[in-house]
């Protein structure tokens, strides 16, 4: 390859300042094994004393090349891959893959695959965002939140479990539907989060949400305006957090997200205690949908019918022979999709989630690429940090709750 | 295509000679590289203020163009998105860069020319961001091979050692 780009020193001299260069501030590598950077990632500080003068992030230590990978699969292959970037929300990824290929080649989903998918997005959301709140209380040295959240996020792993067989990497949701029906305990299971959760949830407020030294950590600290925030393509609760009324389930409604009632939380404050507030806001909201699309589950399939782009169920392929033609087909070279290109978008916990999908007609994805949201949150750190603490800058990072997987790919 | 859209895209059309098409309802413009700083300014004036993403499909071996880098941007003030598609070549692919207007495009270009290896003229930090600083090639190209480990045991750990790639020291 004739590009090979040598990097000097002269060449980064330009990412610090003018008094780094004379020594006279501090250059200091945070990361990338920190535990407080939630990964991999590594941050270039230049500290007057302990005041950040710059910061400068460096990511790619988790890129697995993912777009790359999925490239060479075909299309119910790849998805398996899409669980392992954003590995606190695995079912948001699959719905994000699924509604993209489902819209590539125009496949119905039946409702009652589109009510199961909303209850578990919505429970991974709040799952999520548990590890979030867990992972950032301890940044902050609130060491029980940490065991408090984790327990409660057993409970929503059993349920992905019970449906899927895994607790993380579900690969539930596939193209034109679901892998198969929910077993008959997962009504029960979720009606038993559905009781004990909201309570747990006043727990925690009740632990954090008026506790001095959380206030004195986080409020004023990491300030983002909307406008900021757009232009540095940040979405999700930090956008929600700085203002904006924005949210794909409301204003671009997907997978039947318009049936249900639920609030849109916002905060002006834009501050790390508002992202804080917003989360946990949403937590909730996210217990109201669930109830609601668990109230009114349709009964019937939850796989389409068209069985050019999904296999045909177990039972089928004994007694037909089309269903055995297709089941050979779909698992030996797949399906061709026609050309063209298509992005779609979810509200993952962390924001929009969009999967540009191009087609060359052929059965692999042609590009397949993952518009993350950890990507262009993290990308507005360098912004906050400015003239904080570096204990403020830990608890900065754990608003920006990234997901260094969702961050690389 | 929805009402909102249709005088936005008849303004673009106008303005910078695109063409517009619909496919599943999405509407994208493909228009030449050199306006694609003005159409991007013209459409942050509009009020399109996100820029949901940026990347690149590689058509290789197709040479003229090569490549399509494609923007993606979404208004939130009046719930809108449309699609920009600029047509690069495979010889030196370079374009302007928009991270003056969209800020957000800083790291998304630096990982464009980090995979497709497409300059962006004109951006203050373009370096690689998510593969090593030293890594040859850009992996996302269509001419890039997949690539593999080969697995390594005792009695072949050396041999193999001797062919591996490395980063270099």
């Amino acid at each position: 390859m004739p590009d090979i780009q040598e990097i000097t020193v002269d060449d980064l001299k330009h990412l610090v300042s003018e008094r780094a260069i004379q020594g006279e501030t501090v250059l200091l590598n945070m990361g990338p094994q920190h535990p407080s950077t939630h990964g991999v990632l590594r941050l270039l500080l230049e500290l007057d004393g302990e005041i950040v003068v710059s910061c400068v992030p460096d990511i790619g230590f988790l890129h697995t090349g993912i777009e790359k990978n999925m490239e060479a699969k075909t299309y119910q292959k790849a998805e398996v891959m899409s669980d392992r970037l954003d590995y606190m929300n695995t079912v948001g990824n699959n719905l994000a893959y699924s509604m993209a290929v489902e819209k590539l080649v125009d496949l119905d989903v039946p409702p009652r695959a589109q009510a199961i998918r909303v209850i578990l997005a919505e429970l991974t959301r709040f799952q999520s965002h548990l590890v979030w709140l867990g992972t950032s209380a301890l940044d902050l040295a609130a060491m029980s939140m940490f065991l408090y959240c984790f327990r409660e996020r057993e409970y929503i792993l059993d349920v992905l479990e019970m449906c899927s067989g895994q607790r993380m990497m579900t690969t539930y949701i596939r193209p034109g539907g679901l892998w198969r029906d929910v077993p008959v305990e997962f009504e029960a299971a979720v009606r038993n989060i559905l009781k004990t959760f909201p309570k747990r949830v006043d727990e925690y407020e009740a632990l954090l949400t008026r506790n001095p030294l959380m206030l004195d950590r986080t409020y004023g600290i990491g300030k983002l305006t909307g406008e900021e925030c757009l232009n540095f393509g940040v979405t999700g609760p930090m956008l929600r957090a700085s203002g904006v009324k924005w949210d794909l389930r409301k204003n671009r409604p997907y997978s039947g997200y318009e049936q249900y009632e639920f609030e849109i939380p916002t905060r002006t404050e834009g501050d790390v205690y508002a992202r804080y507030l917003v989360r946990l806001e949403e937590m909730r909201q996210a217990l109201r949908i669930v109830e609601q699309a668990l109230d009114k589950l349709p009964m019937g399939a939850v796989r389409s019918n068209n069985h050019k782009y999904v296999p045909p169920p177990r039972s089928e392929i004994g007694v037909s022979m089309e269903a055995l033609i297709h089941h050979f087909k779909l698992w030996t070279e797949g399906f061709n999709a026609p050309q063209g290109s298509i992005y779609t978008a979810i509200e993952s916990p962390r924001g929009e989630l969009g999967v540009y999908l191009e087609s060359d007609g052929g059965p692999k994805p042609y590009r397949i690429h993952w518009r993350t949201p950890s990507f262009d949150n993290l990308s507005s750190l360098p912004l906050m940090s400015k003239g904080v603490l570096v204990a403020d800058l830990v608890a900065i990072i754990g608003s920006v709750d990234i997901v260094l997987g969702d961050v690389d790919r | 295509m929805e009402d909102k859209l249709q005088p936005i895209i008849g303004k673009l059309e106008k303005e910078f000679g695109g063409t517009a098409c619909e496919y599943r309802g999405e509407v994208s413009l493909t228009i030449p590289a050199e306006k694609i700083v003005a159409a991007c300014q013209q459409l942050h004036d509009l009020g399109f203020e996100l820029l949901s993403a940026l990347t690149a499909v590689d058509y290789w071996p197709q040479e003229a163009p090569r490549f399509h880098v494609i923007y993606q941007f979404t208004s939130v003030t009046s719930n809108l998105v449309l699609t920009l598609r600029v047509p690069v070549p495979g010889i030196n692919p370079s374009l302007p860069t928009v991270s003056h207007i969209y800020r957000s495009a800083n790291w998304r270009e630096r990982e464009l020319w980090d995979m497709f290896g497409i300059k962006f003229q004109g951006h203050p930090d373009l370096r690689r961001i998510l593969m090593p600083a030293d890594w040859e090639g850009h992996p996302l190209r269509k001419d890039y091979p997949l690539g593999y480990e080969e697995p390594q045991f005792t009695f072949n750990f050396e041999e193999i050692n001797q062919r591996k790639p490395y980063a270099k020291e």
